[in-house]
Parts: structure tokens; sequence; C-alpha cells
């Protein structure tokens, strides 16, 4: 396997985007990518999504994107991992060219939630759980996270007002994102404020409904180091499995398939967790932002609601997740997401972060989710001075 | 979930009927042709009682499509006995009297009907555990 970089990146506003189109939001992605890394023509092109057959009705996203796109004619095809669609796609990007498949491909996140109502929405989602056995009984997605999140507080003592932390900080950090569905700071207040969806979780524990597309342009490294400008190298590229039913799993709480991610990441890169400088985390509901500090070696299983209360998960702490609002407060397109981490990332390492930047960082890691942590990829990117 | 798919569950869904693996031992629900916990090839039929208790709960307020009209209603992650965790809806209690570790069993119930000429699914749901009477 050679060395890959990321060459290009682009991304729409998270929004409601009642005027565009998924295919169109798509296509705004990929040629700010494209324009961002200064290539005409990948010869790959993978589209993570996760509900655009549900939705919207439309399948065959790789030749839909391609054709509109002006890439008639190259390789394109959908990659799903539930609501880590974008950060599959990516990795298949990445397998692309370090295999030496080629020398430059292109990874699409897009997701288009608002064709269907929030109720479809809802129902769809609950897609990435066990169909027959978990959505069928009524369990939606959120519903999901509330059976961990109310395990959570049972078995280490936690109140619910201990998770809001992680809210107040995605939030906070949305504030200066162009790109962010909600960019206004909210108070601890509001957060104790907000209605239950299914309790313990209520709406300022969750992600929003969204649309949204975020691409990168992948290259290999002597492709890259010919194009001069700053270079940003994907370290490690990484995933794991876990069961996708909760009931499945031997500790709900610990979630295995984000640590085993995690760690084939960390050893791929030569590091360890400490060295990271900025951590892009699946903060879908903030149970599962506890669960991944814990699961990725951050603090010791019970202890990643004390991290946030300790305030280290800030940009000024030890450990800055969500950098620039994260799922919760960017938005949560989701077959998107995994891309927008990774674009934000690049953001960071190249200190084009804005208001936002991380002083000196060099070392960055994204990590997202499919189900409840049934699907997880990490990549942990390194600028290269 | 469509007739075929329902009609292929319904010893699970009306029975809990599940498995046990012969090599390892362990009670498997739901079903599956492979032991999770070893390996092994896992097709040797087991009836789980239908007790257990509470390990995790929701009251869910924002329901998916197909279940709007029954919201709220209260979900859970149920241990077996047995063992094994399954997810379903309790019933029969009062949303403000569920906690975990609460003794539960197993009941049928109709889960939800697609309209007036659909599909009425019925499934297993758990109630807090009745005092049996003597004699």
């Amino acid at each position: 396997m050679r060395d890959v970089a990321i060459i290009g990146i682009g991304q729409t506003p998270v929004a409601e985007h009642w005027e565009i189109a998924l295919r169109d939001l798509a296509v705004q992605a990929v040629q700010a990518a494209l324009l961002d890394a200064q290539v005409e023509r990948p010869q790959m092109l993978f589209v993570g999504n996760m509900l655009s057959a549900v939705l919207s009705g439309q399948q065959n996203l790789g030749a839909l994107v391609a054709d509109h796109a002006g890439l008639r004619g190259i390789e394109a095809f959908k990659v799903e991992a539930a609501c880590a669609s974008g950060a599959a796609a990516a990795r298949i990007a990445y397998l692309a060219v370090a295999g030496g498949a080629c020398e430059v491909a292109l990874a699409c996140g897009v997701e288009k939630m608002t064709d269907g109502g929030p109720d479809e929405a809802t129902a769809a989602l609950a897609g990435a759980a066990d169909a027959e056995y978990e959505a069928e009984h009524g369990l939606s997605f959120v519903a999901i996270n509330a059976l961990l999140m109310q395990r959570y507080m049972h078995e280490y003592g936690y109140e619910h007002d201990d998770f809001a932390p992680f809210a107040i900080n995605a939030h906070q950090n949305a504030a200066a994102n162009p790109n962010a569905m909600f960019p206004r700071p909210i108070t601890r207040e509001q957060y104790l404020r907000a209605r239950p969806i299914a309790t313990p979780i209520t709406l300022l524990d969750s992600s929003g409904i969204g649309d949204g597309a975020a691409a990168v342009v992948l290259a290999s490294a002597e492709f890259a180091a010919r194009l001069g400008g700053p270079l940003v190298r994907v370290a490690a590229s990484a995933a794991a499995t876990d069961a996708v039913a909760l009931h499945d799993r031997r500790e709900p709480l610990f979630l295995q398939g984000m640590s085993d991610s995690a760690q084939r990441a960390y050893a791929q890169a030569g590091i360890t967790p400490a060295d990271l400088d900025f951590f892009e985390l699946h903060d879908a509901f903030t149970i599962m932002s506890a669960l991944s500090l814990e699961a990725c070696g951050f603090a010791p299983r019970g202890k990643g609601v004390a991290l946030a209360l300790d305030g280290e998960i800030t940009r000024q702490g030890r450990l800055p997740i969500c950098t620039l609002g994260g799922l919760k407060a960017r938005g949560h397109p989701v077959g998107a997401s995994g891309v927008y981490q990774i674009v934000e990332a690049v953001q960071q390492l190249r200190g084009q972060a804005g208001p936002n930047q991380l002083p000196g960082c060099r070392l960055g890691m994204a990590q997202s989710i499919g189900g409840s942590g049934a699907n997880v990829i990490t990549h942990i990117l390194e600028r290269v001075s | 979930m469509s007739i075929p798919s329902y009609w292929r569950s319904r010893q699970q869904r009306l029975a809990l009927v599940g498995e046990v693996c012969p090599t390892c031992e362990a009670k498997l629900f739901p079903p599956r042709d492979v032991c999770p916990h070893c390996g092994g090839p896992a097709k040797t039929r087991f009836d789980f009682c239908g007790r257990g208790a509470i390990y995790s709960f929701s009251q869910v307020n924002a329901a998916p499509a197909g279940f709007e009209a029954y919201a709220p209603y209260m979900v859970a992650l149920v241990a077996l006995d047995e063992g094994p965790l399954l997810t379903a809806q309790l019933t029969d209690v009062d949303p403000e009297d569920v906690y975990i570790g609460m003794p539960v069993e197993m009941v049928t119930r109709q889960m939800r009907q697609e309209g007036e000429q659909g599909l009425i699914h019925y499934n297993y749901k758990f109630r807090p555990l009745l005092e049996r009477v003597q004699g």
C-alpha cells in the first residue's frame, strides 16, 4: 500500500435545502472539491449515501452524480454503511488509491433528508438498526440511543444534566462555521428545558435532520507532491464492525467496533490516542460522544462524561472535539456526515478553520459510526510540512 | 414489515422461539444460524420461558412512520432469564413505575395495524411480572 494524500475538499452548508435536489447538492460539493484540488477529472467516484432509495426513490447515485458533475464515463458507484456511508466512501477511495488502482479518486457524501416528512425520515433512519427485531417494535434510532443513555446513567451514576457540555461545546463551535445548520451557542438552561424525544434523550442531545453534501479528492502522495501547496496525508484508514442490534452485543455500553476501528487506525498511524491534537467524533447523540471517548481510549469506562464536565473537550481543552460544530450543530445529513468530518479535519490541519482554528495542530482523527456502533470507520490525518 | 417476513418469523414473535448452541450451550434470541459466541452451527430449537428483567428503557414521544398513533409508548431492553437481551415494547404499566431491574414477562399484543384492510402486527411485549396465586 502506498501513501495517500487529501488534495481537495468541498462542502455545501447543511440546511433544509428546499430548492436544491439530491443530485445538485452532490454536484456542488464535487465541483468545490475538484476546484480546490486543481483536478479536472478523477478516475473514480464513490458516493456515500444512506437514504436516497427510501426518501427520494433514487438509486444508482454513482452514475447519476458522475453524469451531472460532468464526469460521465468514469467508474462510479454508491457506498452504503448507514450513517457511516460517507466515511465508507472515503475509505473505498483511499483503498483504490493506496492499492494502486488509480492515481486520483473522489469521495462524495450526500444526503437529502427533507424530501420526506420528519416521521418518514425517522422511520428511514431506523433502517440503520435491525429492521426485524428493533425497528419492527417501534424503536426509532433515537430510542435505541436512549436505551444506551438510560443504562449509562444508571450504571455510572450520572444525571441527564451531566451531558450538557457535549451539546454546549458543539453549538459553541458551530457559531463560527458558515456551513453549520445551527450556528448558535446554547445555554445550559436551554439544554435543561429541551423537550424529550425518547427519554432521557431530548432535542438538544440530538443532531438535527438536514440536507448536505461534502467531498474529498484523494491522490497518491507522488501525485500530490507534484501539486505543491499544503499537504494532508492519510496516516490511517480503518474500519470494523459489531452486531447491528444493541441486544446482540455482550456489553452494550462498550462499543467494541469503535474500539477495534480506532485501535487499527492507531496501529497503522503508529500513534497513541495522546498524540492526537483533535477528534472529530460521531456526536449524533450526546451519549455517543461519551461512549466514543471511552471506546477510543481517551477516558476509562464511565468517565467519558467526566472528561466533558472537566472542560477537556473544548477548543481550549486537552482533546478538542467537534471543532466546527460536529454532527450536533454543524448538522447530520447522515450519509454525508463522515465526509464533512474529514473535510473539517483537513480545514484544521491546513490552518483554514477560521476563528475556530486550533493553533499548530498536526494530527487529527475523524470517526464515523453506522448504526448504534455497528460499522465504524476511522481516519487519522496528518499535516506534512 | 411485509407479510412473508412476518409469517416466517411468527414463532419468534408469538412464542419466543429461539435456539440453543449445541457446542457452547448459549441461548440465542432472535435465532441465527451461526452462534455469535463460539462460531459453531446453531440450529437447535429452544423455547424461552418469557420472563426477564428490564436492562434499560425509554419512553418514545416522537414515533417513526407507522407508529405515530401509538405514541407515547415505552420500549425496553429486556434481559431474559436464560441470558440474552431482547428489544421490545412494555405494556400494562405506568411509565413512572418502570425501573432498571424490574421483573417482566412476555405477553402477545397487537403492535400496529396498516390501515383498515392492512396487516395487523401481533408481537411480543413485556408487562410487569404478575404474582402467581397458589392452589
